[in-house]
């Protein structure tokens, strides 16, 4: 059982997109390390609704790392400084120590406005799976497994690239506000399959337009977003999405 | 047209112009070499390139790449700084493995364009764009008299300082630039990716080492007894030690000289 720590705590609170927003800052007292980053924001509420006062925004569904659904930026980093692998509901108390001041923001970037407090707007990557991350289906009986053959080096780096979350953590930590890497997993996870590859020059363009359209930025490479996502993508598929996108460009 | 419309086409022309710009300062650097052996060869690639019709059709090529570079470049940096949104983290925390110069291309790049235009003043002004206005003599020396020039800048420990700055910031800017090129035209991967990085890394510090041995040796070793007579040509300090007499100055002249040898001594030394 690890220790009880205590810390002051700001956190960002706004009222919708236009607001100008401000920190709000809360000793949190004798919080024990097993307590969930989540857990500790729950805490906070509790407080706060039994002193009468407005509870604090955030975003969470399933805790357990892999809906994608949770997104604050703690202490300058997208996700807190999890273990590798890991989004804010695997953020345990016990990776802070007693006295620190804890900083939570919400993603900040054109793209994803802000709904309330850290609860911000992630629609903008449905709409680019929207425009074409998705294979058309032939609806009909399912054939065997094995009757389309696929290397296993390419199945298990298709998986890779599909255990995108699609949380934006690459969108807050790019100085660009650029979604390059989720875009380019989305894409890989079926360029990378002989199911995605006939609608692959299609799906390449589609993305990227709606991309564009919906403002998110030019990757310069900076390699932020390989850094701190929770599922490790590698910018490699930002490559593989560019050779994608040039190609279907020159085929034109 | 997609090289303009699209987020990855603008980045492509941003690669394919940095690429090019890559291989002239690979021409540009094993030139310079030349002056370190011989100042006469030096100065017949000086005359090669003066102000003939494919010298001065390829400084318009040349200057296109820039001007395109530097365009799309403020282009990219203002989308990106909207794309940001106005709010900024009030703390931040860069990762490691995120490089210092792929954060500051664009300050770094203003600080190259700097240099250049230091650059062409100390020496395109002087040669191609002095024989271009007709006037071959605008800088003191001969249009054609690189060597002299380079003696000429380089004697002066400012301009040394300078240029030093200046291909630290080339350094920079292309230790990132180079495989982030690649990875733009999509020529890498998680093999590629190190290899270029390492290919990049390599061959850009060759370039730049290449350009600051000719910086350092006319700083250092050639050129500073002249120092008294730099702004005057070299010509003047060679006839003053050989009194006008030129049959017998060799020896005195390129010891007066330090190094500045034949061709920017003139036709004294000759």
């Amino acid at each position: 059982m690890d220790k009880n720590i205590s810390f002051k705590l700001r956190y960002w609170r706004q009222n919708g997109p236009k607001d100008k927003g401000h920190f709000d800052e809360r000793e949190m007292k004798d919080i024990p390390g097993d307590t969930s980053f989540l857990e500790m924001l729950d805490i906070l509420n509790e407080e706060l609704v039994s002193e009468g006062k407005e509870p604090f925004v955030f975003d969470h569904d399933c805790r357990e790392g892999i809906c994608g659904m949770c997104s604050l930026y703690i202490n300058g980093t997208p996700h807190g400084k999890t273990a590798s692998g890991a989004t804010t509901c695997q953020l345990y108390m016990r990776r802070f120590k007693d006295g620190d001041v804890i900083t939570v923001e919400p993603w900040r970037s054109a793209g994803f406005p802000v709904i309330k407090d850290c609860m911000v707007d992630r629609t903008a990557f449905d709409k680019i799976i929207q425009a074409g991350g998705y294979v058309t289906v032939r609806t009909g009986q399912p054939q065997d497994a094995n009757a389309i053959l696929i290397p296993k080096q390419d199945a298990d780096e298709a998986m890779d690239c599909a255990s995108c979350i699609g949380c934006g953590a690459c969108v807050a930590a790019c100085k660009n506000g650029s979604a390059m890497l989720f875009v380019s997993s989305k894409v890989s996870q079926l360029a990378l399959l002989p199911q995605g590859r006939p609608e692959a020059a299609r799906r390449a363009k589609a993305m990227i337009a709606k991309m564009d359209e919906l403002g998110f930025g030019n990757c310069t490479n900076t390699r932020a977003c390989e850094a701190v996502c929770p599922k490790c993508e590698s910018i490699s598929n930002i490559a593989r999405l560019n050779r994608e996108f040039i190609k279907a460009k020159l085929a034109d | 047209m997609w090289l303009c419309d699209s987020s990855i086409g603008r980045k492509v022309v941003m690669s394919v112009t940095g690429i090019a710009l890559i291989l002239f300062l690979t021409f540009h650097a094993s030139m310079n070499l030349v002056a370190l052996f011989s100042a006469e060869g030096y100065n017949m690639i000086c005359e090669f390139l003066g102000a003939n019709w494919y010298a001065v059709a390829a400084t318009l090529g040349l200057a296109a790449l820039v001007a395109i570079h530097i365009i799309y470049a403020f282009w990219l940096t203002i989308q990106n700084y909207r794309a940001r949104g106005k709010d900024r983290y009030d703390v931040t925390d860069k990762p490691a493995k995120v490089e210092w110069a792929s954060q500051n291309m664009l300050v770094l790049g203003i600080i190259v364009v700097l240099g250049m235009i230091l650059h062409l003043w100390n020496f395109w002004y002087n040669m191609m764009f002095a024989e271009l206005i007709g006037d071959p003599t605008l800088g003191g020396l001969e249009a054609t008299n690189g060597y002299g020039y380079i003696v000429k800048t380089f004697s002066c420990p400012i301009y040394t300082g300078l240029y030093i700055i200046w291909l630290a910031a080339i350094w920079f800017h292309l230790t990132h630039g180079f495989w982030s090129a690649m990875q733009t035209l999509g020529w890498s991967g998680k093999v590629w990716f190190e290899r270029w990085r390492c290919i990049g890394n390599a061959y850009t510090t060759i370039l730049v080492l290449m350009f600051m041995a000719v910086a350092l040796y006319f700083s250092f070793c050639g050129g500073r007894l002249c120092d008294a007579a730099c702004d005057a040509p070299c010509e003047t300090v060679c006839n003053t030690v050989c009194n006008g007499d030129c049959s017998t100055c060799d020896a005195s002249c390129n010891a007066a000289c330090g190094g500045c040898e034949v061709s920017a001594c003139g036709a004294c030394c000759q």
